[in-house]
């Protein structure tokens, strides 16, 4: 029987609940025996010049061994994404100037912890502050310039349409809606932190140990910031406790760990607190989106315009390439004849932007399934009715969309189905009618959302390693990066089904650059079609290897030889060979690279339910129910956890999660006590429905997970909750929707 | 300050700065790593550990608030051997696919486990309740609560439908099958 397909607990757990995972502040490896601690100084203004930096008194701290300012750095400021404007350069420490809060303006290494967090009080930093710029709208003045050598606060233009809109665009729809909506700024906040350990060893090499997800590019990004030579420098990640996008390569301060390390002669730790994290890391989504839909009254959507501007934060970084998923996703699953778009990136005096789980894909969504119920509303249509009118036909496929992305495979009007069935949406219709008009203080609000996402977008290409051991042991190299999204287990079923080896005899690898120097990381959902397709095969590879070898060994011929319980038998018969001894012969051990050339496209719908008291906007999220097709199901209990992960942050964006900065560029929302990530008891349980429609892609027909949750959650819990309100005038309301600004919306609707 | 305190059955003794966190202790005087720190606010209760047999956040107390007392953090509550973890909670977790990353785990198992202690019939509301304090950013809590419900022998499934149906929804139409469906498209999931 085979393995795929089935419930296998996981292989990651035995360690992480008993002695717990090993994280990098966790390390106790001998390499970094005396290593000092890295405390950072960190600006407590968003804008203003440095005008002097008096470190004397940090120095004669007790425990102090070193404080370094930007003036002693040797690492050239670096341009963080490549098709940036040139001029943005963010130093390794601020010399002359601070353009956020949380901004590095000096690095405290001592012996102890503890005293690092006093010393750093002691550097006395002057800043003459500058006019700040943090709202989006505002920086797109060139008023405040945080660069004034660039001129302009724009970042890029590689967004912006290639032609102006066409004048005629919306001309032969009856009726058009346009809005302005904020996808707001939220916060990954994975539950461990940024951390990196760092040393140089003898023969010359620099070791780090770090939190990403990614080694081998953050290798790169680091060896360059550093100015050495990459195969100078080890990453080796231990385990990663949380990422979801904000941990997508490496971030300045790895570089400054090593290049403080040198520059000292010891080993040098660093982890940082929530509180810089939360200022520190970057962060995701913060775009301001204007959507504009037309059509005719019978339902049919004709044309639909996308204008976005999206905050980059003081340094650019893989934010400013977002917006290109963003307009590739614009129409999401609907088949409509006219789109435009384009998409600003703009600068401004808050912490860079990157990638949150679903990274420029959950935006489009939001928008175009808040222009859909927009446009239900106007033409008086069920917004689920007009969802399954306007999507694209399952002969329809491949499609190739107005936002220039090839569908593979999708069945949506049967997705949208799936989970009206499964929430029994007539039943919620029913009811939410019965309540409006007995017109107590508890409504009903009911959701739809319809999305298709892109997973693997970024890098088609992965590398595996499969060993087989003397011993039947057998050793998988990865260059995917999981931290959290049990690799470890996965990768082993789909090595076991070919091997015919249980899965508690396969060990899986993963980032360390000088065991597995190639590979891409796990990001956008792309694991499993990448990643898990290079194990498949070179599993598959491995077989065939073994077989020629026994062929030879046992006077058979290839093709009456199969594989049981890891063993290469003579079909019919009781000859054989095991691996393990194959492998005591001779190195039984495959290579494979796999690409797969293109991306996949999973699919699915949510409901929502949410129960809103009109007298307090207090919303509360009741029930949702999920239909989230990425193809066949590897593992249902990872597959499954992931659509909860996912569901429970588009959930929280929708209702509690936003970075706020004051006027001056404070941060609001710097700890755990201010920012609304949300606790069980704002959750509610979720109900999921299984739909499996393999991608042609891939020769298992794997689609990704990681991401889709959050993609079909928000838009279907924002939607619910305006509609819990709708019939008492209310059109919109920006996320998050808090009770303030649901009881707002509700008086000014009643004006 | 001297401080001893007994860490999962042993004795243990350091001189410490007063201002010492009972968590840091754990971590840097004792050297059990399992217990982590995920925000600086007692907020989020990955150190979550057990002093004197009740669940506190070890981030808030000072070690020499611990001195003479008995901590349990994950690293004391079992084992795992011949493919079993010995411990209910921790062996719950893992059947239930309670813990992604890892980070929130051994607070979030320490937690269940005095939330268990205190209350051995526990519903889905009272485990969403009892675990406020402790945050996880990967599982979304679901697997989480589950975990809790079947380490305290209640049927998750259960627990789960009767929570939904607690709630202001008419029943009828919300039958809350929360154990995801495996069954074929069209069949649904109510």
């Amino acid at each position: 029987m085979s393995i795929l397909g089935t419930r296998v607990v996981r292989t990651e757990d035995p360690v992480f609940l008993t002695r717990g995972a090993t994280y990098t502040d966790d390390l106790t490896d001998e390499r970094l025996t005396g290593a000092l601690h890295l405390t950072l100084v960190r600006s407590p203004i968003a804008h203003a010049t440095i005008t002097s930096i008096d470190i004397e008194a940090a120095l004669a701290a007790p425990g102090v061994v070193a404080v370094y300012t930007g003036a002693d750095c040797d690492l050239a400021p670096a341009l963080l994404f490549p098709a940036a404007n040139k001029a943005m350069l963010r130093p390794f420490l601020a010399t002359d100037r601070v353009r956020y809060v949380g901004e590095a303006v000096a690095a405290v290494l001592t012996e102890e912890a503890y005293q690092g967090e006093d010393a750093a009080e002691l550097v006395d930093v002057d800043y003459e502050p500058l006019d700040v710029v943090v709202g989006m709208k505002d920086a797109l003045k060139d008023e405040v310039l945080l660069f004034p050598e660039a001129g302009t606060n724009s970042v890029t233009k590689m967004h912006l349409a290639k032609e102006e809109a066409p004048e005629d665009l919306f001309a032969d729809c009856e009726v058009v809606v346009s809005k302005e909506i904020l996808n707001q700024r939220v916060a990954a906040a994975p539950l461990e932190t940024r951390a990196a350990s760092g040393y140089w060893g003898e023969d010359g090499r620099c070791t780090i140990f770090c939190s990403t997800q990614n080694a081998q590019s953050a290798r790169d990004e680091v060896a360059g910031w550093m100015g050495i030579d990459a195969k100078d420098l080890r990453l080796i990640l231990p385990d990663v406790g949380g990422g979801f996008g904000a941990k997508i390569g490496a971030d300045p301060e790895f570089a400054l760990v090593g290049w403080l390390s040198k520059k000292v002669g010891r080993p040098v730790r660093w982890n940082e607190s929530r509180s810089e994290n939360m200022t520190g890391m970057v962060q995701g989504r913060g775009q301001l989106q204007t959507v504009t839909i037309g059509g005719d009254r019978d339902g049919t959507v004709k044309a639909y315009r996308l204008d976005v501007v999206a905050d980059a934060g003081a340094y650019p970084r893989l934010g400013v390439a977002l917006p290109m998923f963003t307009r590739m996703m614009a129409p999401g699953t609907y088949d409509i004849p006219k789109v435009w778009s384009t998409a600003k990136v703009v600068a401004t005096n808050t912490t860079s932007t990157a990638a949150y789980r679903g990274a420029g894909r959950p935006e489009a969504t939001q928008a175009i399934e808040r222009a859909m119920d927009l446009f239900a509303d106007a033409i008086d249509m069920d917004p689920a009715e007009l969802r399954k009118k306007n999507v694209v036909k399952p002969e329809q496929f491949p499609f190739t969309t107005k936002g220039g992305a090839e569908y593979d495979t999708g069945e949506y009007a049967k997705a949208i189905d799936l989970a009206l069935q499964a929430a029994d949406y007539e039943g919620l219709r029913a009811e939410q009618a019965r309540r409006r008009q007995e017109g107590g203080p508890l409504q009903l609000g009911i959701g739809v959302s319809s999305y298709v996402e892109i997973t693997g977008g970024g890098a088609f290409v992965e590398n595996a390693t499969v060993e087989v051991h003397a011993d039947g042991t057998v050793t998988v190299l990865t260059g995917t990066s999981p931290h959290g999204q049990g690799h470890a287990t996965a990768w082993a079923m789909l090595a076991s089904e070919e091997l015919g080896i249980p899965v508690d005899k396969i060990t899986v690898i993963h980032g360390d650059t000088d065991l597995i120097p190639k590979g891409a990381g796990t990001m956008g959902s792309r694991s499993l079609q990448t990643g898990g397709i290079a194990v498949h095969n070179a599993a598959v590879e491995l077989v065939e290897l073994a077989k020629q070898r026994a062929a030879e060994q046992l006077e058979a011929n290839v093709d009456d030889l199969v594989i049981e319980n890891g063993t290469v038998q003579v079909k019919g018969t009781g000859t054989g060979v095991s691996l393990a001894d194959l492998a005591g012969a001779d190195e039984l051990k495959v290579f494979h690279e796999w690409d797969g050339k293109k991306p996949t496209f999973p699919f699915g719908a949510h409901v929502a339910l949410v129960e809103l008291d009109v007298e307090s906007g207090k919303a509360t999220v009741e029930r949702i129910w999920a239909v989230d097709d990425a193809g066949p199901i590897l593992n249902p209990l990872i597959f499954d956890g992931q659509r909860h992960g996912g569901i429970a942050q588009g959930i929280a964006q929708a209702m509690l999660e936003e970075v706020v900065w004051d006027e001056e560029g404070q941060p609001l929302t710097a700890t755990f006590a201010d920012y609304g990530i949300p606790s069980a008891a704002e959750l509610p349980s979720f109900d999921l429905v299984t739909m499996e429609t393999p991608t042609t892609i891939n020769s298992m027909g794997y689609k990704g997970i990681g991401e889709a949750g959050t993609i079909g959650s928000c838009p279907a819990v924002q939607n619910a909750v305006i509609d819990a309100v709708s019939h008492l005038g209310v059109e919109h309301i920006d996320m998050p929707l808090t009770p303030l600004r649901v009881w707002e919306a509700i008086q000014e609707a009643s004006k | 300050m001297k401080v001893e305190i007994t860490v999962n059955g042993e004795r243990t003794s350091a001189d410490v700065e007063p201002r010492t966190l009972l968590a840091h202790y754990l971590r840097e005087n004792v050297g059990l790593k399992a217990t982590n720190i995920g925000c600086d606010t007692t907020s989020c209760g990955a150190c979550t550990v057990l002093v004197d047999g009740e669940s506190v956040k070890s981030c808030t107390v000072l070690a020499v608030q611990a001195d003479q007392q008995s901590v349990t953090t994950m690293e004391g509550l079992g084992t795992y051997a011949d493919g079993e973890l010995s411990h209910p909670v921790a062996a719950a977790f893992r059947q239930e696919h309670g813990l992604q990353c890892g980070f929130c785990t051994p607070g979030m198992v320490m937690a269940a486990v005095s939330l268990i202690d205190e209350n051995p019939d526990l519903t889905e509301a009272d485990v969403r309740e009892g675990l406020e304090g402790n945050l996880c950013r990967c599982t979304g809590y679901h697997n989480i609560v589950r975990a809790v419900l079947v380490a305290a022998g209640k049927d998750p499934d259960a627990a789960q439908a009767a929570g939904t149906e607690d709630k202001t929804i008419p029943p009828g139409f919300s039958t809350g099958k929360a154990e995801p469906s495996r069954t074929g498209p069209g069949e649904g999931d109510a």
